[in-house]
């Protein structure tokens, strides 16, 4: 699927809901750094940050910063 | 995990989480003992808020300085404190919340990024309009289509089509918003006295029927074959 029609049409799989991926964005962000399974553990997170650009920027916010200061 | 976008009703920042309720015991040492300092009182309690608002101030300000080039350095340091004042004010609030599943200073943050990234775009969409017409459809045809292929071309104009007559007045009016025309959700939600829960979940209806609408065509991701 080319990138535009991707960002129209979003990931077309089971996702959470925005206050779902904020309730867990703590616990993923860890297990990203941990190097383990993120989605497996907390499905539906990864298709949701995929397709909501506003919780994809606060992740990736997150994640960096939490990588940066030892998290 | 919701197959479908439920709605929710947040009047200010984000919701509790469905995802288990109980505060459970923080595996790790220093997450313990910011609960317990927190939960005390007097001047332990005092310095503990102080502590806290550095951190969330320190990270609000990360957020901010990598858009200093969209916002501009006038500002930026009071934009800090305001998203981390926001932060430690639902922290406080949702305490109750924190389940030990990750350390506290990374619950902690998450409220800080989310605070300051909502101040950053609605400092950088204040005083301009939101498009709520067909504004990004000619922007997308020179995306999709720059060599002009006729496959794309062919798709972005069943998928302008499926747009205008798959979807509901609002879902079209939330589509064009945040799909086309790449409004931030928090914007938007401002702008129509909602939230970003409740408008994800209309996008996410929208791409539903869209995606369905395209498929019967025999055309888009979902198409068979």
């Amino acid at each position: 699927m080319s990138e535009w029609l991707g960002r129209l049409l979003g990931p077309g799989r089971p996702e959470v809901t925005c206050d779902e991926c904020f309730a867990s964005l703590d616990r993923y962000v860890e297990l990203e750094l941990e190097r383990s399974d993120a989605d497996a553990q907390l499905p539906g997170m990864e298709a949701h940050l995929e397709g909501c650009p506003a919780c994809r920027e606060e992740h990736d916010l997150l994640l960096a910063f939490a990588r940066d200061h030892g998290s | 995990m919701a197959a479908e976008v439920s709605q929710t009703n947040r009047l200010a920042g984000p919701a509790a989480g469905s995802r288990g309720q109980a505060t459970s015991r923080p595996s790790d040492h220093e997450s313990r003992d910011w609960l317990a300092r927190l939960s005390s009182s007097g001047s332990e309690r005092d310095a503990a808020l102080a502590e806290l608002h550095a951190l969330l101030v320190g990270a609000a300000r990360f957020a901010l300085n990598r858009r200093v080039s969209q916002l501009g350095r006038e500002g930026i340091a009071d934009l800090a404190v305001q998203a981390a004042n926001d932060a430690l004010v639902s922290i406080l609030d949702r305490l109750e919340e924190y389940r030990g599943e990750s350390r506290f200073t990374t619950w902690a943050w998450k409220f800080a990024f989310y605070e300051a990234c909502v101040a950053i775009r609605k400092r950088r969409w204040l005083g301009r309009e939101v498009p709520v017409e067909d504004d990004g459809w000619d922007a997308l045809a020179r995306e999709a289509g720059p060599d002009r292929r006729v496959e794309q071309m062919e798709l972005l104009d069943a998928l302008h089509a499926a747009v205008d007559e798959a979807l509901t007045p609002h879902q079209r009016r939330v589509f064009v918003a945040l799909a086309l025309n790449e409004v931030p959700v928090d914007v938007l939600a401002e702008r129509l006295g909602t939230t970003r829960g409740a408008l994800y979940k209309t996008l996410h209806e929208a791409r539903g029927r869209l995606r369905a609408a395209l498929a019967a065509q025999g055309l888009g991701p979902d198409a068979q074959g």
